[in-house]
């Protein structure tokens, strides 16, 4: 059973987003979505001050075995990307809601949030994708 | 719901994540592929490869038949368990699949065919088999484990059977023997010694079990695939089909041009192709840019023309990415990979990457 902690949000696609006191949310993708791609050995993230729309392609995660879109979660602009992911994608794999966020973005609109999953529903989601 | 293997429950029961092979339900990897990995490199690791297709040919023509049906020459086999690489190829030159043949006596050669092709491989061999009077047995109960790294062999020679032991052992490069009712050779796909294991199937899981218990690692087809590309062997299907002949694949040298008056099947495609020249040539690249070489990615050599990878990952033992890739003939040393749109500079190189646990490059 892979993990997803109660104070985030989640997406269709996997990702999951930290809302931060700055106004600013962290996103990365969830632990169920790094234990379907196995071992990452590459990360290609945004460029920082990038707009995105909802559900746009913004990065991409590599495992030995194929290359995965990771999508933006809610519109926003790219404030702050994870460089060390660089040198040390496995990151991703070993605490993909900690080390292993990929970028920050500073949502276009205040309730942003609204349209994304809790950790209960997420869990659900899963089961029956 | 695909075909299993004798050691299907095994791997369920031991966590492997199964996907589809050539409708075979395949182990991928047990939990990291890039430890599986590691494991062969560094001491030893087993894969399950029951799904590959064992054929034995009988018939006092044998040796006849394969002289002509492969474009490597059998009569390079002249001691009794010796193993020969070739392809087997059409009219037109193009590869219908590359084999191992282990020669078992005078009147039994033994092929080893990919699963993938099983079919057609099947089909053609028998009908060509016909005038040599040679029968064709599919031998689908025998089932067959790798073992590779480099503590393979002393791994799997302690669980063979004391009166086989000594010759087992004494195995060379490419050679294998009968151990009671296993076939044991000392060959494989992945760059490191080891034995390749062919057993009844009802016996293959006590195997797997006590080898398991020896500490050497299960290992899925997820690293069997960066083992063999590091080692710079081809992959049937990705690296080369009946579209491109073996001079284009870098598998030249498995054809046995000699003797001169040998006729093989597509002997005269290639020979043509030979003399004007390949318009392609097969080589090893190497990623100077951060980022994943992939299949099908285009090559872009300037001033000279574009290719194209056909086999791409991460190297983990050279923890960059490297590829396998048909490239214009003029090619030199470097040429650039369009990743998502963007040019990335590589580096020509010369196959195998990695062998016997070191990087050769």
């Amino acid at each position: 059973m892979s993990e997803a902690p109660d104070d985030l949000k989640y997406s269709k696609s996997h990702e999951w987003v930290r809302m931060n006191d700055d106004g600013t949310v962290t996103v990365g993708i969830t632990d169920h979505a790094q234990g379907l791609l196995g071992d990452l050995v590459y990360v290609e993230v945004p460029e920082p001050g990038r707009e995105l729309e909802a559900e746009e392609a913004c990065a991409v995660v590599e495992s030995v075995k194929a290359a995965s879109d990771v999508y933006a979660p809610i519109a926003g602009t790219v404030v702050q990307v994870n460089e060390d992911l660089a040198d040390n994608p496995e990151a991703v794999n070993s605490d993909a809601y900690g080390a292993g966020w990929i970028m920050k973005l500073k949502p276009a609109d205040d309730d942003a949030l609204a349209d994304l999953m809790d950790a209960t529903e997420y869990q659900e989601f899963i089961e029956t994708e | 719901m695909g075909k299993k293997t004798p050691l299907y429950a095994t791997h369920q029961a031991m966590g492997a994540r199964l996907v589809d092979f050539a409708g075979w339900d395949m182990p991928i990897h047990y939990g990291s592929q890039i430890e599986e990995h590691h494991a062969v490199r560094r001491a030893a690791g087993m894969f399950d490869v029951s799904h590959m297709t064992v054929v034995d040919l009988r018939g006092e023509r044998t040796r006849d038949f394969l002289r002509f049906l492969l474009a490597n020459n059998v009569d390079k086999l002249q001691e009794k368990g010796k193993a020969l690489y070739s392809c087997m190829l059409n009219e037109q030159g193009g590869v219908l699949d590359d084999l191992i043949v282990y020669f078992m006596d005078e009147s039994w050669f033994r092929l080893v065919v990919n699963s993938a092709t099983r079919d057609k491989d099947l089909a053609w061999i028998s009908e060509q088999a016909r005038v040599f009077d040679v029968t064709v047995s599919e031998r689908p109960e025998l089932a067959m484990i790798a073992v590779q790294g480099p503590e393979a062999r002393d791994k799997v020679l302690a669980l063979i059977d004391k009166d086989a032991r000594a010759r087992v052992a004494e195995l060379g490069l490419f050679y294998g023997a009968e151990a009671g009712d296993w076939f044991v050779a000392r060959t494989g796909y992945t760059g490191e010694d080891g034995f390749e294991i062919m057993l009844p199937e009802g016996a293959a899981v006590a195997l797997w079990n006590a080898l398991g218990e020896a500490s050497v690692q299960p290992c899925g087809l997820g690293c069997r695939d960066t083992l063999r590309l590091e080692a710079g062997m081809n992959l049937y299907g990705v690296d080369m089909d009946e579209t491109v002949s073996p001079l284009e694949s870098g598998l030249g040298w498995t054809v046995a041009w000699n003797p001169e008056d040998r006729d093989f099947i597509g002997r005269g495609a290639l020979e043509a192709q030979r003399k004007a020249g390949p318009a392609r040539k097969f080589v090893g690249l190497l990623l100077e840019d951060r980022g994943v070489l992939r299949n099908h990615q285009k090559v872009v050599v300037p001033g000279v023309g574009e290719g194209e990878i056909t086999s791409g990952s991460f190297s983990p033992t050279l923890g960059r990415s490297i590829a396998l890739a048909r490239v214009p003939a003029a090619t030199g040393d470097s040429c650039q990979v369009e990743i998502r749109g963007k040019l990335l500079a590589a580096r020509v190189v010369r196959p195998p990457f990695a062998r016997n646990g070191k990087a050769q490059i």
